[in-house]
């Protein structure tokens, strides 16, 4: 508005008007921005290290920084020559004497399983030697302490190990592996892709199951009363609002082997020894169907309370039977509903964690439980990275679809 | 007997009912399993199970001890206190942030508006575990983790996108004219902030707030990675105790918490009204 009049201003005016706008827009900027640096500080930054985390490693090549550069120019096939074999012993016995060689074998075991013990052994008998004997014999002291350093494989992983900058986090995360030969292959045992799609499949089954649930009672609250809409509300909005561990601890209380359902099944008769429900796939499947209910019937509803029920009872009156009068119209009326629903539903629980940790036992397992294994008990925290960003960069796909689709605008609160 | 339509045949009525049918079973399915906790926390016994007394009503069978636990136990007295300190504390912050933030996104001359709300909003969509680790390796650099202000920071930040849109939601109803007004007669932004907007978005920043409080009343993840010993929260004392020794006073705790949230849902269900009265008398 401002700049189609402008040419018709006297210059004067014109600045006047420019002046004017910059001086509104940085107004309205100031306002937002202390909590702009905040949630960078707070939340951007830290997503942004992960990130960076995850393709970046500096550990060895902090620890050993000569004996990678004396690596640099070996050809990878035989054994490394007999000065890098020194320059490492050199090393290793400074690291055994500042108590880190342990960190150089844990980095360098993740490369190729079982070097960790050769690693801290050769440290321990090196670690009283003379510094001058070293710098003369070091190579072959090297080769005495462990025959594994006369093999190039050892030394190998630890050339990789030394890459600061390394994609092998994310081949590891997607289950591939580098070869000798620089080409990238399927690992044999799938570990994380079995697990990002058991994640994706069990995801989908809830979702699956919050619609079969929720399309039912969204469609009843939507055609009662305003008044008996809003108290049936209230049973969806009192487990919303329940703590997430308040309802996980329920599904414990019912479905464990002495719980409420067993001790139920069994005084019907129905069954004449306790169901082993809990700490499986099935308890994570159903705890978290219950979790993520409300979510699915907000939107469902919603969308259902404005479609005018007249168009249903015109193609029913005209003849039309009650299921293809559904299918045709009603169904496709609430669809903006049911994928505002479906897709916030399947995204939440992409990334859950606490019921899966709680109720999944072993078989329930989802990916984020695997990152906080990596994160906490195996300390790979490259690796955690990794997958974390993969899980990530699936769940901004996912909402910029949602976003596309149904426009982001659409989340409702209570 | 509500009068149907005469053109439902027998199956149209059948239909209905079943629909009808199907509909309190899901609503059963939603609140059951909330409320079957409730009488199980009076358990004499050490289990998470009614006992033969309990089924028989037997008075005996019934007890306050786990209620009495959570006041005893130092455990609890230190989880519910930090509960609260961190909570009000996370809130008071994602709040005051939150509320400026909002009226400034709202002013139709804010610059790369979509930009940064999308920016602002996103702690709302990326996976909590995501977010702990992230922090995690952040925060361990400015000796955040492990301290009251890490966890605080941490919790406000996840409370911000709550706050953005209540309070966002509310100034969609606000005559922005007014704070043209206010400016005009000669009084600072800042003034006009505080005498004009302020009053007339009063619900809206109070159920932002709520929302951030709850928010991090209810989250666990960032604790389970960010709290050290001193700063575990209600939540954080749940899991670890259905973790290693599941004890009825875990029941106690989550009857108490769902008295809670029936008493934020009536409050935030009293704002909204409010809010919907203030704008109709307009």
């Amino acid at each position: 508005m401002v700049k189609a009049h402008q040419h018709r201003l006297p210059p004067e005016d014109a600045r006047n008007a420019a002046r004017e706008v910059r001086a509104r827009r940085l107004r309205a900027f100031l306002f937002v921005a202390p909590l702009l640096a905040f949630i960078t500080f707070a939340f951007v930054a830290p997503i942004a290290s992960m990130l960076f985390r995850s393709a970046y490693n500096p550990t060895v090549a902090d620890l050993v920084p000569d004996s990678l550069q004396a690596l640099a120019d070996w050809d990878g096939e035989a054994r490394p020559s007999d000065a890098a074999l020194t320059q490492f012993a050199i090393d290793l016995k400074r690291l055994a004497n500042d108590r880190t060689s342990g960190q150089l074998a844990e980095e360098v075991n993740r490369f190729l399983p079982g070097t960790s013990s050769v690693v801290k052994s050769t440290a321990r008998q090196l670690r009283r030697v003379e510094d001058t004997t070293l710098a003369d014999t070091g190579a072959t002291l090297l080769l005495e302490a462990n025959a594994a350093w006369s093999e190039p494989g050892i030394w190998r992983a630890l050339r990789k190990a030394g890459q600061t900058y390394t994609s092998s986090y994310y081949l590891t995360a997607l289950d591939l592996e580098q070869t000798r030969d620089g080409s990238i292959q399927q690992r044999d045992t799938k570990i994380y892709l079995q697990l990002y799609s058991k994640t994706l499949w069990m995801a989908l089954i809830i979702t699956l199951l919050t619609l079969i649930l929720g399309y039912p009672l969204a469609f009843h609250m939507a055609h009662s009363s305003t008044s008996h809409a809003n108290f049936l509300m209230v049973f969806v909005l009192l487990p919303f609002w329940t703590s997430l561990l308040v309802r996980t601890t329920s599904w414990i209380a019912l479905l464990q082997t002495n719980g409420v359902v067993n001790s139920t099944l069994m005084a019907l008769g129905l069954t004449g020894d306790p169901l082993e429900m809990l700490y499986t796939q099935f308890s994570t499947i159903i705890a978290m169907t219950h979790i993520l209910l409300p979510f699915m019937v907000l939107p469902l509803y919603s969308v259902m309370r404005g479609i005018d029920p007249s168009y249903m009872r015109a193609a029913m009156s005209m003849g039309s039977r009650p299921i293809p009068a559904f299918l045709r119209i009603y169904l496709p009326m609430s669809l903006p509903g049911l994928s505002a629903g479906a897709l916030l539903v399947f995204i939440i629980s992409v990334g859950y964690y606490i019921t899966p940790a709680l109720v999944g036992g072993t078989d329930g397992q989802m990916i984020s439980n695997i990152i906080a294994f990596h994160m906490q008990q195996s300390n790979n925290w490259e690796l955690a990275a990794a997958l974390g960003s993969l899980l990530l960069f699936l769940i901004v796909a996912l909402y910029w679809l949602y976003d596309k689709f149904i426009g982001a605008g659409n989340i409702k609160l209570g | 007997m509500r009068a149907f339509p005469e053109y439902f045949t027998f199956w149209h009525i059948a239909g209905h009912y079943a629909l009808r049918i199907t509909a309190y079973i899901v609503l059963a399915f939603l609140i059951l399993p909330i409320l079957v906790i409730v009488p199980l926390s009076f358990n004499a016994e050490p289990f998470f199970t009614f006992t033969p007394g309990m089924l028989a009503l037997d008075p005996e069978a019934y007890s306050l001890r786990w209620y009495n636990e959570i006041i005893t136990d130092q455990k609890w007295t230190l989880a519910i206190w930090n509960s609260f300190v961190i909570g009000v504390a996370a809130a008071i912050l994602a709040t005051v942030l939150g509320t400026v933030a909002a009226v400034g996104l709202a002013s139709p001359w804010m610059p790369f508006k979509r930009l940064i709300t999308a920016l602002l909003l996103s702690p709302m969509i990326v996976p909590l575990i995501i977010i702990a680790a992230g922090m995690f390796f952040f925060y361990t650099t400015f000796g955040l983790v492990g301290t009251y202000a890490g966890l605080i920071i941490a919790h406000a930040a996840l409370g911000v996108p709550f706050v953005i849109i209540t309070v966002t939601a509310t100034l969609a109803g606000f005559d922005r004219t007014l704070f043209s007004a206010g400016l005009s007669l000669g009084a600072s932004p800042v003034k006009v902030f505080w005498d004009v907007v302020i009053p007339l978005i009063r619900p809206g920043v109070i159920s932002g707030g709520l929302f951030a409080f709850v928010t991090s009343f209810d989250e666990v993840v960032l604790v389970l990675f960010l709290a050290g010993p001193e700063q575990r929260t209600i939540p954080r004392q749940m899991f670890s105790g259905l973790r290693e020794q599941i004890n009825p006073t875990i029941l106690a705790v989550a009857t108490l918490l769902v008295i809670l949230s029936i008493a934020l849902l009536v409050t935030l269900e009293i704002l909204r009204r409010r809010t919907e009265r203030l704008r109709g008398s307009r």
